[in-house]
This record gives structure tokens, C-alpha cells and sequence, in this order.
């Protein structure tokens, strides 16, 4: 009697098991098919747009065809100066957090402070730099202050990385250059920081992809006015129309998107379709670099 | 002795370059916490609303100078109940798969997949809601749907939204449960089922709920993407799940290009950014007890 229970105890949770197994493997598939099916859907639903030539080219104004050439231009300008300020700030911090920080109050509210702006919503972030940045500092709505926005939207991204990094190297490398009489900060200069070099690139490139899509906390501190751009005349800094002036509006792709949107103007709905496509790939682009990168730089420095 | 000063001058400079850095980032998140509180609290100490009133007060109508913010705060608190509860059983179930059952394919494969869902920006998760969540409930739900915006189309897209942050969290929790649990089990002829159930699932539990907590903070920050699909009503209280509704984000958002600054308006708007804030800092500190209790329940 007991021995029938047993055994037909084991057929149920075998079968358990094995209807367990199937409903993940399922879960998992569905998953997997619905990336593949998002990703898909913009690239062939865009992808005609996208590729139109001229779309890449023309002018957001343009008769016959609208293009983005302005928005593709302010969102890589954009991209660029965030990463100027924020790369730097986060390198310094993530080394003065592993590296030198005394275990007191300073260190952890200074990490509960990184953690707090990882954790704060965009548009609080945007709306902080519409008043900081944009008024109180006094330069405008300007690539400036959208680019110190997005910087605080990268930075604990970032910081998180580069300390996730230095963490990584091995501890025989960093007690074997200060045992050679190196101080802290030569250690970490000619030591720690080319050997996590290669996941530091990655994890910066990774951040570049987000802060390339981010919008909310443009919207009000880089604008949402598609900029006229004059490629003619590119040195005439203090123009507004010119592409490398750090102090006038600028719109990019993501806030573009969001105001043809919430805009909605003839023959919007292709070219929406069209960015949205172009987001991707440049999004898709930069996280096929980070790879890429990651490999050659780690094969680089571990070869010599 | 002369030789050694030099190499202590090098230290100094390092500390103090990299303690500036931190000190940087520091003072600027204290800066927007005082700015925001400051702003925010304006509404109540100079233009004279009531926060009880801010905060219960039903109808969200400028024009009359009615401020009741407790449509956008049940609007928020709705998709991010909502898209939690769509994105948990599929986040988990992915990350035991994952985990226990394919780890190789699950490293290799799997992970790089999840991962591109981080990187699609929220606009573009907002033009997918906009064009084809939307319209999908109206052919599902018909006339009741309307334009097909709602507090139901914001949670499923916030749902996608937030899936690989509570997977990606979820497959670290449970790699980190040590392996001797696991054989442990497998040695009492327990099935894999019944050892991740039973075993895994329980011990992984508090980063389990730190994984969903930091999802639900994603969800409840998400911006562009929700006031995209919602449909952007805060006049009065949402009164089901496919009716226009709006976000405490969504409402910021719409609002913000249309206030004077200064006024009373654009106060209230702050008081709205200021409960984000507060909510924020709630996530924050839920983690650190879960962290924290976890710490003391395993010594």
C-alpha cells in the first residue's frame, strides 16, 4: 500500500517537473520572440523611410521630403559633450569611491547620493536642469544644459560601471605595485586603470546608447524647436545656427520623435516610423561596438 | 626624506582630484533635492494650498485653480501595480530558466537578447504603445476602449519596459544562491522543479524583491513612453482600467511648456515633481531594509 503511494508519488512530481520545465522553456521562447518581434517591426515598418535617400540629408523643412539631418547631427553634438563632462566626473569618482574611501559617513552618503540619481525619475532630473542650469546658471535652453541633464542621468550608470571594473583587477596587481613603492594614485594611473581599460570602453559606450535615446530630460533644458543648422559656416561660434555652438537649442532624434507625436502634422506618422528606425539602429550600432571594442582592447592589452 | 615628499604631494593630488569628482556629484544631488523641496513647497507655504487638500483633492483643473493631484498619484501607482504584476511571472520564469535549467544557452544567448530591450530608448516603446498597443485595444475591447489609451495600454508597455530590469536582477539573485542547496536537494531526491521552488526561490527571496522593487521604480519614473499611450486625462479620477488616465511623469511633462514660472501653476507642477522625489527616495529605502534584513537573516 505505502509502496503504490511512493511510486505514484514519484510519477506526479515527476511530471511536475517536466510541466514545470516545458511552462519556462515556453515563458523563455515567448520572451526571445518578442524581442526579435519589437526589434523587427521598427526596422521593416521605418526601414523604408530610413533608407529613402535624402531622409539622412534633408533638412527637417524640406517640401518634398523631410529629412533629420539636423536632429541626427544635435543628437550625436549632444552625445558628445555629455560624454566629456560626464566621463571624466564618473573616472574620478569611481576611483575615489574603490580606491581611496574612508569607511565613514562622507563615503556612504556620497554613495547613497549616486544611488539617489540612478534612482530619480528623468523628468525630475529635466526639470531640475530647467531651473538650475537653464535659468539660475543663466545659459538658456542650450546644448549645455541638456548635455549636464544627461549627464546626471549617466553618471551613476557610468560610475557604477568604472567601479564594477576596477573591482575586477586582480588583487595580487594592486598589492604587488604598492609593494613596489608606488603610491595610491600612481597604482591606480599606470596599474589598475589600463587593465580594466577594456570594460571601462564597453561600459562607456553602453552608456552612450542610453543617453543617446533619452528624452524627457531634454525636452526642457536642450528644447524640443527643431534647430537651423548652417554646415556652411561651422566656425562662427557665437551664431545660433551654428552646429558646434554649445549655447543654443537643439533638438534630438528621441525629443524629435516625441513631438511629431504629440504634434501630429501631415505625413508625420512616416517620418516618426523613420526616426524611431534610425534610433535603433544607432542604438543597435553601439552596442555591437561596445562588444566589438571590448574583445579588441582586451586582446590588445592582455597580448603585450 | 626630501626624496618621499614629492610621492605624498602625487597622493594629495589624487585624493583631492577624485574627492572633488564625488563631492561634485554629491553637492548636485543635494542641490536638486533642496531645489525641488523648495519649489515644491512654495504651492503650500506661499500660494497657500492645502497639501492635505493637494493630495486627496480629486479633480486636476488648472484653469479654475483647482489642484487635486490624487488622479495622477492613483494614475501612477495603477501601471506601476499593473505592469509589475504582467512582467513578474515572465521575468522569474526566465531567470529559473535561465539559471537552472540552460545556463550555457542562458549566458550566451539569452542574456545579449535581454539586453537590447534595456537599450531601445522609451520614445520608440512609446510609438509601439502609441501605434500598436493602442489600436490592439481597440479591436479588443471596442467602443469601451475609445481611443484605446488608458491606464491598461500604459502597463503593458511599461510591462515590456521594465521586464529586463526585474530579469536581469532576478538571474544574479539566483545565481548567487549557493550550489551546496541546490545538491543538497538533488541528493533527498527532490526534482529540479522542487528544488528551485522549494530551495532556490526561498533563498534568493529578498534580492528577488529588490529586483522587483528596483523594476517598480523604473516603472514609476518612466516618462515619455507612459505619456505617450495614457492618454493624458488629470481633470478627474480614471474610473477603469481602458479610461484616459495620467501619470504623475505624464502630467509633469504635458504641464511644464505651458506654465509661467513662478506662478501657481508651475508650483503645483513642482509639488507633483516633489512627490516623485519622496517616492523615489521610498524605493530606496525599502531596498536598504530588505538588504539589510537579508544581511541579519543569514548572520
Amino acid at each position: 500500500m505505502a509502496n503504490r503511494d511512493l511510486t505514484a508519488h514519484v510519477k506526479r512530481i515527476g511530471s511536475q517537473d517536466k510541466i514545470a520545465t516545458g511552462i519556462l522553456t515556453a515563458i523563455v521562447a515567448v520572451v526571445m520572440a518578442l524581442v526579435v518581434a519589437i526589434i523587427a517591426y521598427i526596422i521593416v515598418r521605418g526601414g523604408g523611410r530610413a533608407l529613402t535617400p535624402g531622409f539622412l540629408t534633408n533638412t527637417p523643412t524640406d517640401d518634398i521630403l523631410p529629412g533629420i539631418v539636423y536632429q541626427l547631427w544635435d543628437s550625436f553634438y549632444l552625445l558628445l559633450v555629455t560624454l566629456v563632462i560626464s566621463v571624466p566626473i564618473s573616472l574620478g569618482a569611481a576611483i575615489f569611491l574603490v580606491e581611496y574611501a574612508p569607511d565613514n559617513w562622507i563615503t556612504s552618503a556620497a554613495s547613497t547620493a549616486i544611488e539617489t540619481l540612478s534612482s530619480l525619475p528623468s523628468i525630475v532630473v529635466g526639470m531640475f536642469g530647467s531651473l538650475f542650469f537653464v535659468v539660475t546658471l543663466g545659459w538658456g535652453i542650450s546644448i549645455l544644459a541638456g548635455a549636464c541633464a544627461l549627464t546626471m542621468f549617466n553618471i551613476p550608470i557610468l560610475v557604477r560601471t568604472i567601479q564594477q571594473a576596477l573591482e575586477d583587477v586582480p588583487r595580487s596587481q594592486r598589492d604587488a605595485a604598492l609593494a613596489m613603492g608606488l603610491t595610491r594614485w600612481e597604482t591606480t594611473l599606470n596599474v589598475l586603470l589600463p587593465a580594466a581599460m577594456p570594460a571601462i570602453v564597453t561600459g562607456i559606450v553602453i552608456s552612450a546608447g542610453r543617453v543617446f535615446g533619452e528624452a524627457a530630460a531634454l525636452i526642457f533644458t536642450a528644447g524640443s524647436a527643431p534647430a537651423r543648422l548652417n554646415f556652411a559656416n561651422p566656425f562662427n561660434f557665437a551664431s545660433p545656427t551654428c552646429p558646434f555652438n554649445i549655447f543654443r537649442p537643439a533638438c534630438s532624434l528621441a525629443v524629435y520623435i516625441w513631438r511629431l507625436t504629440s504634434e501630429p502634422t501631415e505625413g508625420s506618422t512616416e517620418i516618426v516610423w523613420g526616426t524611431a528606425c534610425v534610433l535603433i539602429v544607432c542604438v543597435l550600432l553601439f552596442n555591437l561596438l561596445a562588444r566589438v571594442l571590448g574583445k579588441f582592447l582586451a586582446r590588445r592589452l592582455t597580448a603585450e | 626624506m626630501a626624496k618621499l615628499m614629492p610621492k605624498r604631494r602625487l597622493e594629495n593630488i589624487g585624493l583631492g582630484i577624485t574627492g572633488a569628482c564625488v563631492a561634485l556629484v554629491a553637492i548636485v544631488v543635494i542641490a536638486l533635492i533642496f531645489m525641488v523641496a523648495q519649489q515644491g513647497l512654495t504651492t503650500f507655504f506661499v500660494d497657500g494650498i492645502d497639501p492635505i487638500e493637494f493630495l486627496t483633492g480629486q479633480h486636476w483643473i488648472p484653469e479654475q485653480d483647482t489642484y487635486g493631484a490624487l488622479p495622477m498619484i492613483v494614475g501612477s501607482f495603477a501601471v506601476t501595480l499593473l505592469s509589475t504584476l504582467f512582467a513578474l511571472p515572465i521575468a522569474i520564469g526566465s531567470a529559473m530558466f535561465v539559471v537552472e535549467v540552460a545556463p550555457g544557452f542562458g549566458k550566451r544567448v539569452f542574456q545579449p537578447f535581454i539586453e537590447l530591450l534595456v537599450g531601445i530608448p522609451s520614445v520608440v516603446y512609446g510609438v509601439l504603445g502609441l501605434y500598436i498597443i493602442n489600436s490592439l485595444m481597440r479591436s479588443i475591447f471596442g467602443e469601451a476602449a475609445g481611443t484605446g489609451a488608458g491606464i491598461l495600454s500604459g502597463a503593458i508597455v511599461l510591462a515590456v519596459m521594465i521586464l529586463p530590469t526585474i530579469t536581469t536582477l532576478s538571474i544574479d539573485a539566483l545565481r548567487a544562491v549557493p550550489n551546496q542547496y541546490r545538491e543538497g536537494s538533488y541528493a533527498l531526491g527532490c526534482t529540479r522543479w522542487q528544488t528551485i521552488w522549494h530551495v532556490v526561490l526561498k533563498s534568493a527571496l529578498p534580492s528577488l524583491m529588490t529586483a522587483v522593487i528596483l523594476g517598480m521604480t523604473r516603472a514609476f519614473g518612466e516618462t515619455l513612453a507612459v505619456q505617450m499611450v495614457i492618454g493624458g486625462v488629470e481633470r478627474s479620477m480614471p474610473s477603469g482600467l481602458l479610461d484616459p488616465a495620467s501619470t504623475l511623469t505624464a502630467a509633469l511633462t504635458a504641464g511644464l511648456s505651458n506654465a509661467t514660472s513662478g506662478s501657481v501653476y508651475y508650483h503645483a507642477l513642482w509639488s507633483l515633481g516633489l512627490i516623485l522625489l519622496a517616492m523615489s527616495l521610498v524605493f530606496i529605502l525599502i531596498i536598504h531594509l530588505i538588504g539589510k534584513k537579508g544581511a541579519k537573516d543569514n548572520g
